[in-house]
């Protein structure tokens, strides 16, 4: 795990990257607090502080005496914060290293194009 | 939520030597909480005033309300792992947990069996011909199969294997999701034992330095790395935890950063990297960096 991130936000990272991979769908249940401590190997309240983190960020919702289950609309949700903080987590590092490397901006900009003509087809 | 453990001032002197100095903190109910610090910083005494086994010198300690001094019914609903544990002399494994429901309301006798089984316990053997690590073992399988409301480990895995180890942890955490109770984990393996802990209280020379959610605690501090001037005009009169250098680098480990602080360390040119509990814990209990914090 990234150490330097609170253990709990990771776990809401891991859940969220699990709903922006397809690997846990909406409307699907998603393994209990204790589950995840028990897999993580963390302890059961910070394992909990990070579901409750996506409940408050209504990407999880609770069904009383059943358990969590990923909300509708979440996919999208997550997506639109993520790019937020695409610039910030992505493109500003990106840009420093670029910097101290002597790459121009035009260079750089070069690379990325000729990367993504690579992955034709891909949006 | 309710508080199981709640210290107030507690001393403990042997004739001359001050054990622990003016002690204070709580513990809430249901919380697994690492007892950390060095070699001879008062934790072992500090578990045995919390279990009765010792008088305070001064100061008062209430666990489940009640002072623990000879009160059965605090008593009974605490299990105490020692570091070293003696038992009878002819004793067998297989007394040992024989011997422990009378002691322990909550054992789980079907829950012991497969530890024994996990941990592969000779059960026929005498205590005294046990190795360190199985010894470690027979104590690790009684502090869980009790169940106790409140259950110390200290230094619990003593010549445990790895293997032991990661088992003892599995097992702790699996059972405690299913019969939630506090539990007190005094251990030198801090990196192992991190992510467990909700709360970490930190004893130093008989004083508390450290009592706090293991997030917070966690996150308490940052390294910064990069060149020395860049690195001492951006950390500037903040107090170090600890300095580095070599050659023209410096890496020097101060308070958490807000994250505009971050990105102005990493527009200048500086890595930062995250501080381990352990790496916290040396930083502020080793006497070579508190002697730089003061010449500072």
């Amino acid at each position: 795990m990234d150490a330097m991130r609170p253990i709990f936000i990771q776990i809401a990272q891991r859940i969220e990257n699990d709903i922006l991979s397809g690997a846990l769908l909406e409307e699907t249940q998603v393994p209990s607090t204790n589950e995840f401590a028990g897999f993580y190997r963390i302890n059961p309240a910070t394992a909990g502080k990070g579901v409750n983190l996506l409940v408050d960020a209504g990407i999880l919702y609770k069904k009383r005496g059943i358990g969590m289950f990923v909300a509708d609309g979440a996919l999208a949700r997550i997506r639109a914060n993520r790019r937020e903080q695409f610039r910030d987590e992505f493109v500003r590092p990106l840009l420093a290293e670029a910097a101290g490397l002597g790459i121009s901006r035009a260079q750089l900009a070069d690379m990325i194009l000729s990367d993504t003509n690579k992955e034709e087809g891909v949006a | 939520m309710s508080t199981v453990i709640e210290v107030s001032g507690l001393s403990k002197r042997f004739g001359k030597v001050v054990a622990l100095d003016n002690v204070s903190f709580s513990v809430g109910q249901n919380k697994i909480c690492g007892l950390l610090g060095r070699n001879g910083a008062g934790k072992t005494t500090l578990m045995q005033l919390l279990t009765g086994q010792q008088f305070a010198t001064s100061g008062t300690i209430e666990i489940f309300g009640r002072s623990p001094v000879e009160t059965a019914s605090v008593l009974e609903r605490i299990c105490f792992i020692k570091e070293s544990q003696t038992y009878p002399e002819d004793f067998c494994v297989k007394h040992v947990f024989a011997s422990a429901p009378w002691f322990f309301g909550g054992w789980d006798a079907g829950f012991a069996d497969q530890l024994i089984d996990d941990f592969r316990i000779p059960t026929n053997r005498r205590v005294k011909k046990l190795s360190r690590g199985q010894l470690s073992a027979v104590g690790v399988v009684v502090g869980l199969a009790s169940r106790a409301p409140l259950t110390f480990f200290d230094e619990p895995y003593l010549g445990l294997d790895a293997v032991a180890r990661q088992t003892f942890y599995d097992r702790l955490l699996e059972d405690y999701a299913e019969h939630p109770r506090t539990v007190i984990l005094s251990t030198h393996l801090i990196d192992e034992v991190s992510n467990l802990l909700e709360h970490v209280i930190v004893l130093d020379q008989g004083r508390v330095i450290i009592d706090g959610a293991a997030d917070d605690v966690r996150s308490s501090a940052t390294t910064v790395v990069g060149p020395r001037d860049a690195v001492d005009a951006f950390v500037g009169d903040r107090a170090a935890l600890s300095r580095q250098g070599v050659g023209g680098l410096a890496s020097v480990t101060i308070h958490a950063l807000t994250s505009d602080e971050r990105h102005a360390a990493g527009d200048a040119g500086l890595e930062l990297s995250p501080v381990s509990l352990q790496q916290l814990i040396i930083h502020r209990t080793n006497s070579s960096s508190r002697e730089f914090e003061q010449s500072a």
